[in-house]
């Protein structure tokens, strides 16, 4: 018994250190509907900061407390000076951009970090006055939990109190449940964002600082909590603090006890939750409908068949494409068929966010069972690479098929965070599933047949179905069925009204675009030879939203763009030092420059030149 | 007058300049070397500070027949897909002579596979997954460190002499762990029959919770614990272990925890009394390593790490086979490569020609902490020979060619 | 006396403890224009999204032609002939006025899951023709997005008639109109009623439109119905008198939506 209420307390310890990342997180989405990729960064920059500052007061209980607050206070300023120089500048650009830059912001963070810390890990120490254990009917819990488990509520109530009785607090509340109407009262909008950055990222500068005398400091503390923090925040419905407590409470706690009875699954546990709740409550637990309908920001235009000069180049780039490998060396070919790889990938994925309002975050699920799919033909079924290619996209057809189900129940946020649930399961199917799918050490030997066996042939092969499958989305964009997809985003409303079962048809969108995805990760595949569960993980599914936002959310040849300029940049700068902080800035510099995309930025400039039709004119 | 004088001294001296770096010049060997450099940095800063010592020493050795050692060193950023990239722009944009590096069990397999696909030569440096040399290995790939089932079978044998009969397993719940608890369980039960495994703990990869974690183990009352994590998860559960007593009287065998790489961050909360493989640095006292030490701290301003000895080693064994081989292609690199014999900072060790693993040994002792750092202490050198499988074992676990 | 196109008996809806529509019945027959007035908040968009199956009612029956259609999902009311405008209106943004009419011809022709032929050159002429009748041909290429609000209220119509449906439910039609828009929108629509012999109920607050242009009136106060009849009837009613005239105020006003 007193082992089962040791253990309770080591859930809510964890539980506490969750919120207080988590409620940063929560409280900057709530109210400027950023979904902020570099919470995790300030939450390990806070570490770091806290952890450097305590070496010069070893010790000492003031000089620790010192540091901690010291430390959460210096993230809380370079979250404004990232809001100022970067956000600010982009507010108005089409949904989840901002999302792009954060991950700029990621990148660059993590190599600041390393250049200024160093790379080894770094363990604090315990924190003075609170290094002991208390025993508790005989257990021994360490002193520092037990103030970390009065931690999370004191802070909860202090953002309730800052909430609920100062008029700062009620602005807050008002924005997060709806902007305009703020907006309308003639409240400065520009300095609440600034003051809601502050806040929160001291919040998790606060959670990281506090983490120094718990856990090892090291590079990945930033990814690794960022994942757990959103699935607190979603299970607690995005924009509420006490759901985020709420949340914080069941997960800790089921990781507690889930250690204990199901060991293996704890890494997938968070996931499997929140998948559960979003399928009970659409909005988390506290949630609110969200008020964010798909108009915010810039109305889109209408889509048009291509313009000639858009036509020709095309034309130009697919006659580049097909005489390329004549023109240039082997390794070119390599990476070009990298490049169509992964423009199918961001291509599929904009099929279904751009023009079917669906966005989805763990869209490296479908990439990656179509590589699964592919290999297991290889490795159990004795196939052949064409039989393999077909099974690609019917393997990630039929996840999608499952998933997509329950996902498009859903929308906006709370549906993306559901795909990123599904993506998990996979990833963690496949990193577990040892005997299937030979877990992190993958299944390897997945070469292609004799005929495309050299990188030319192989090219052409990749050439020939990301190429026609790219066209094929266009196809079908501009077919009713894409209409009606289109339609159900600008208005869902207005679909069902006109006798269209909605739901039905942004199922089997999901499905094509998963199933198009399963394609790209079948090519993948034999062009690596290869394959590991990391295919299906967060950073691939972060890749293609990253290739889709880059190239152009609103434009149909985005992400193809996007997915040439992210893979090849990211190639051309992995050979310098510190070469993610260059592509971060880079990446920021984009998105700041040009909102609507690199390819949104080249029609806008087109049109101005008056190459293209604007949105007056007849087509 | 003086301006053609001048101008003939010019191009006098310019000429003899130009057959000076001609001659310096010859076409240098190029080496691509693929590592997750930006991924983890706490073990590939050491790495590459090894192998750019030894390099340096080839090179001012006039490195192999007269030719200078070059690498060609590219970042994967940990990501498999990327390492099989790159390779394939070293193969054909790069030239390079042949492949090496990795640090990352997956990703050293994907290189493994791409070099028998392309057949490449390719010297696994870091990655520990047996398969490498069992199960996935091939004609064209070698494997320097020792793998996990040979350091696993270093610590059995040590284990089994303390007489632990009761064992838990802590290990992260990946393929890395469950190899090197299984290893472990066979290596132990053959030295200990009666020996039982009566919990096992397999916490996420760098998402440990250690507090569960240590109340799982002490709640079944173990006499020794077998430890695989490692890095933050490895602190973490020290520091809960040491809060709650958990490793008081009892046996813990640690897989590479006596590695700088992790016992220095831990710093004076570093466990005592752990049997550990790793590398107690600057105690030992051997010349070849003397030498080796000296220059590192001379070039660097620190001491190496284990994968400082890695990344040297590299360079010692391809330097080696380079001078052996009589020519460059894959085939030839490889018949030299069989059976090659090293001299190293760590001793000499071979490269087998039965499964391709080089029989670089570690160290083995038993940690604790000095002037509030962790130290190995009571330590030997044990011989990667000593811990091979039989050659039937090999033939049947590894691929024919 | 010809047979009711609708009819609606003791339909109820509350939120909490508001009684947003109480025990409202009526009859609708073929061909007649019956308007749907009260002051704002009397319940009567909540009674259009139970007629069309928005909402859920908490109780009460709709028949259409005899088959009750309570419960129904709006997909399903529309399959079988009620049309809708809406109040705050609904069109696809990033589509062109053509489009948008197009969208409904292909839903009523069962074409949304064809993936391969462009959308923009199916029923073009059907869509131009509906254009046509509410006097947007010219604007059929223009973005949706950027039409005035009057357009978008003329768009709405065609796309309600595009399954040249029986039943035609308009939630304030001429809202935010200019005062002349309004009565020629509404001409039209009477114009469009009598030729295809369809039964329109709609809500209006601008009494001019609609005592010009309603055969019968309903009027709805607190949820309930407090009058119906003729023009005049309802004109004369002491009740209805209270209700706009005692309180000018509570005429639906200015602000829309
Ligand atoms: N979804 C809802 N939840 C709660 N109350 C509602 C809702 N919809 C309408 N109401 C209330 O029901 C009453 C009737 O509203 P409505 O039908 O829109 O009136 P009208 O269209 O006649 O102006 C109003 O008091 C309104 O506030
Ligand atoms: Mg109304």
């Amino acid at each position: 018994m007193s082992f089962y209420f040791a253990q309770f307390l080591t859930g809510l310890s964890s539980a506490s250190s969750l919120f207080l990342v988590a409620c940063g997180l929560s409280l900057i989405f709530g109210v400027s509907r950023v979904v902020n990729f570099a919470h995790g960064s300030f939450y390990m920059l806070g570490a770091y900061v806290a952890y450097s500052l305590v070496q010069y007061v070893p010790g000492s209980i003031l000089g620790f407390w010192g540091s901690v607050i010291a430390a959460a206070l210096i993230v809380a300023l370079v979250g404004v000076v990232v809001e100022i120089l970067i956000l600010k500048r982009i507010y108005n650009a089409p949904e989840l951009y901002q999302l792009v830059a954060t991950f700029g912001v990621v990148l660059v963070m993590q190599d600041a970090i390393l250049l200024v810390f160093g790379g080894e890990d770094q363990f604090g120490p315990r924190a003075p006055g609170l290094d002991g254990v208390v025993r508790i009917f005989g257990e021994p819990i360490p002193e520092y939990d037990l103030l970390l488990i009065a931690l999370g509520p004191i802070v909860l109530c202090g953002l309730w109190l800052l909430l609920n009785r100062t008029r700062w607090g009620v602005l807050v509340r008002a924005a997060t449940l709806d902007r305009e109407m703020v907006a309308s009262l003639g409240v400065n909008q520009s300095w609440l964002f600034t003051t809601v950055f502050f806040l929160g990222s001291f919040l998790a500068g606060l959670g990281g600082a506090l983490q120094v005398p718990r856990v090892s400091i090291n590079l990945l503390m930033d990814l690794s909590i960022i994942a757990e923090a959103f699935v607190v925040v979603v299970i607690g419905g995005m924009g509420s603090i006490p759901g985020a407590f709420i949340a914080a409470l069941l997960i800790g706690e089921l990781n507690a006890f889930g250690v204990l009875v199901l060991p293996q699954a704890t890494i997938v546990l968070a996931f499997v939750v929140m998948a559960v709740v979003l399928i009970l409550r659409p909005y988390g637990l506290l949630g609110k409908p969200e008020t964010l309908a798909h108009s915010a920001g810039q109305v889109e235009l209408p889509i048009r068949p291509a313009s000639t000069l858009a036509k020709s180049v095309a034309g130009l780039l697919l006659v580049g494409l097909v005489i390329m490998p004549f023109l240039a060396g082997e390794f070119a070919i390599v990476l070009a068929t990298d490049v169509l790889i992964f423009a199918l990938f961001a291509a599929s994925l904009h099929f279904i966010m751009s023009n079917g309002g669906m966005v989805s975050f763990g869209h490296a699920a479908y990439f990656g069972l179509g590589a699964y799919g592919a290999a297991f033909v290889i490795k159990y079924a004795g196939g052949s690479m064409e039989i393999a290619l077909l099974a690609a996209p019917l393997m990630a057809a039929a996840g999608a098929l499952v998933f997509g189900w329950f996902c498009v129940r859903l929308s906006g946020v709370y549906m993306a965070m559901l795909t990123l649930a599904a993506a998990q399961i996979v990833w963690s199917t496949a990193f577990q599933w040892q005997d299937l799918t030979g877990g992190d050490d993958g299944l390897l030997g997945i070469w292609p047949s004799e005929w495309a066996k050299s990188k030319t042939a192989y090219y052409y092969l990749a050439l020939v179905l990301c190429g026609g499958s790219i066209l094929a989305m266009r196809r079908i964009i501009f077919s009713p069925f894409g209409y009606t997809l289109r339609g159900g985003r600008d208005n869902p409303n207005r679909t069902e009204s006109i006798g269209i079962n909605l739901r039905q048809h942004q199922w089997a969108g999901f499905v094509m675009a998963g199933m198009f995805a399963g394609i790209a990760g079948g090519v993948y595949v034999f062009s690596k030879g290869s394959i590991f569960p990391d295919e299906a993980a967060i950073p691939r599914s972060v890749d293609a939203l990253v290739m889709v936002l880059l190239g152009g959310v609103q434009t149909l040849s985005g992400p193809v763009v996007g997915a040439g300029v992210f893979r090849l940049l990211e190639d051309e700068i992995s050979r310098l030092d510190y070469w993610r902080a260059i592509l971060g800035v880079i990446i920021i510099s984009i998105v700041v420059i040009a909102p609507e995309g690199i390819a949104g930025f080249i029609r806008k400039i087109a049109m101005k030149a008056g190459f293209e039709h604007g949105e007056e004119a007849s087509s | 007058m003086k301006i053609l004088k001048f101008m003939a001294g010019c191009v006098l001296a310019a000429g003899v300049a130009f057959t000076a770096i001609a001659a310096q010049a010859a076409e240098p060997i190029r080496i691509g070397e693929i590592n997750s450099y930006s991924r983890l940095p706490a073990f590939l800063d050491p790495y590459k500070k090894g192998w750019q010592l030894a390099l340096e020493e080839v090179n001012a050795a006039g490195g192999i027949k007269g030719r200078p050692l070059e690498f060609v060193d590219r970042d994967d950023a940990g990501k498999p897909g990327n390492a099989v990239t790159i390779a394939e722009e070293m193969v054909s944009k790069e030239k390079v002579t042949l492949l090496a590096g990795t640090f990352l069990s997956h990703i050293g397999l994907a290189v493994t596979d791409f070099a028998k696909q392309n057949k490449v030569f390719f010297l696994a440096a870091e990655p520990l997954a047996d398969a490498i040399v069992w199960k996935s290995g091939n004609r064209y790939t070698f494997r320097l460190r020792p793998s996990t089932t040979m350091q696993a079978a270093m610590l059995a044998k040590e284990a089994a002499k303390t007489g632990a009969k009761k064992w838990a397993t802590v290990a992260p719940n990946y393929a890395y762990g469950k190899e090197a608890v299984a290893a472990f369980k066979k290596e132990l039960t053959k030295l200990v029959p009666d020996a039982t495994f009566v919990e096992e703990q397999w916490p996420t990869v760098f998402k440990i919770d250690a507090g569960p974690v240590v109340r799982a183990v002490e709640a079944a009352k173990p006499d020794g614990i077998y430890n695989v994590t490692f890095g933050g998860d490895l602190a973490q559960f020290v520091r809960e272990g040491n809060l709650r007593g958990t490793f008081e009287n009892r046996t813990v065998v640690s897989l590479l925890s006596g590695e700088p790489e992790y016992l220095e961050p831990l710093k004076g909360e570093a466990p005592k009394g752990w049997i550990v493989t790793g590398y107690p640095q600057g105690a030992i006292e051997t010349p070849e390593h003397k030498v080796f030490f000296d220059a590192y701290m001379k070039k660097w301003g620190e001491a190496p790490k284990l994968g400082s000895v890695v990344g040297y080693n590299v360079v010692a064994s391809l330097a080696t086979l380079l001078k052996k081989a009589d020519a460059y292609d894959a085939e030839s690199l490889v018949n030299a490569m069989k059976g090659l014999e090293v001299m190293s900072p760590s001793g000499k060790f071979t490269f087998r020609a039965q499964d391709h693993q080089a029989t670089m040994g570690t160290w083995v002792g038993k940690t604790d902490v000095k002037d509030g750092a962790g130290v190995m202490v009571d330590w030997f050198y044990a011989d990667g020979a000593d811990y091979q499988p039989s050659d039937e074992d090999v033939k049947s676990m590894r691929p024919a060619e | 006396m010809s047979q009711s196109v609708l009819s609606v008996r003791n339909l109820s809806k509350s939120f909490g403890g508001l009684k947003a529509v109480s025990d409202v019945s009526f009859d609708l027959v073929k061909g007649e224009l019956l308007a749907m007035i009260g002051p704002n908040g009397a319940g009567k968009t909540t009674c259009f999204n139970m007629l069309n199956g928005q909402l859920k009612a908490d109780a009460g029956q709709v028949m259409l032609n005899g088959e009750s259609i309570l419960g129904f999902s709006p997909r399903k009311v529309w399959r079988k002939g009620v049309g809708r405008t809406f109040q705050i209106t609904a069109t696809y943004a990033s589509m062109t006025v053509r489009e948008n009419v197009q969208m409904a011809l292909i839903s009523h022709h069962r074409r949304t899951w064809d993936i391969w032929r462009p959308a923009s050159g199916q029923h073009v002429e059907e869509a131009m023709d509906l254009l046509a009748l509410v006097g947007m041909k010219e604007q059929a290429e223009r973005a949706a997005a950027i039409l005035a609000y009057g357009d978008l209220k003329r768009l709405e119509l065609a796309i309600a008639l595009a399954h040249a449906p029986e039943l035609l439910l308009m939630d304030e039609p001429t809202a935010g109109m200019a005062p002349k828009e309004r009565v020629r929108l509404m001409q039209l629509t009477a114009d469009i009623v009598a030729e295809r012999n369809i039964s329109v109920l709609f809500t209006e607050h601008d009494m001019d439109v609609v005592f010009a242009h309603a055969h019968r009136i309903m009027v709805l106060n607190r949820g309930e119905l407090i009058a119906s009849g003729s023009v005049d009837e309802v004109r004369n009613d002491a009740r209805v008198q209270e209700v706009y005239l005692g309180g000018g105020t509570l005429f639906e006003g200015q602000a829309h939506g």
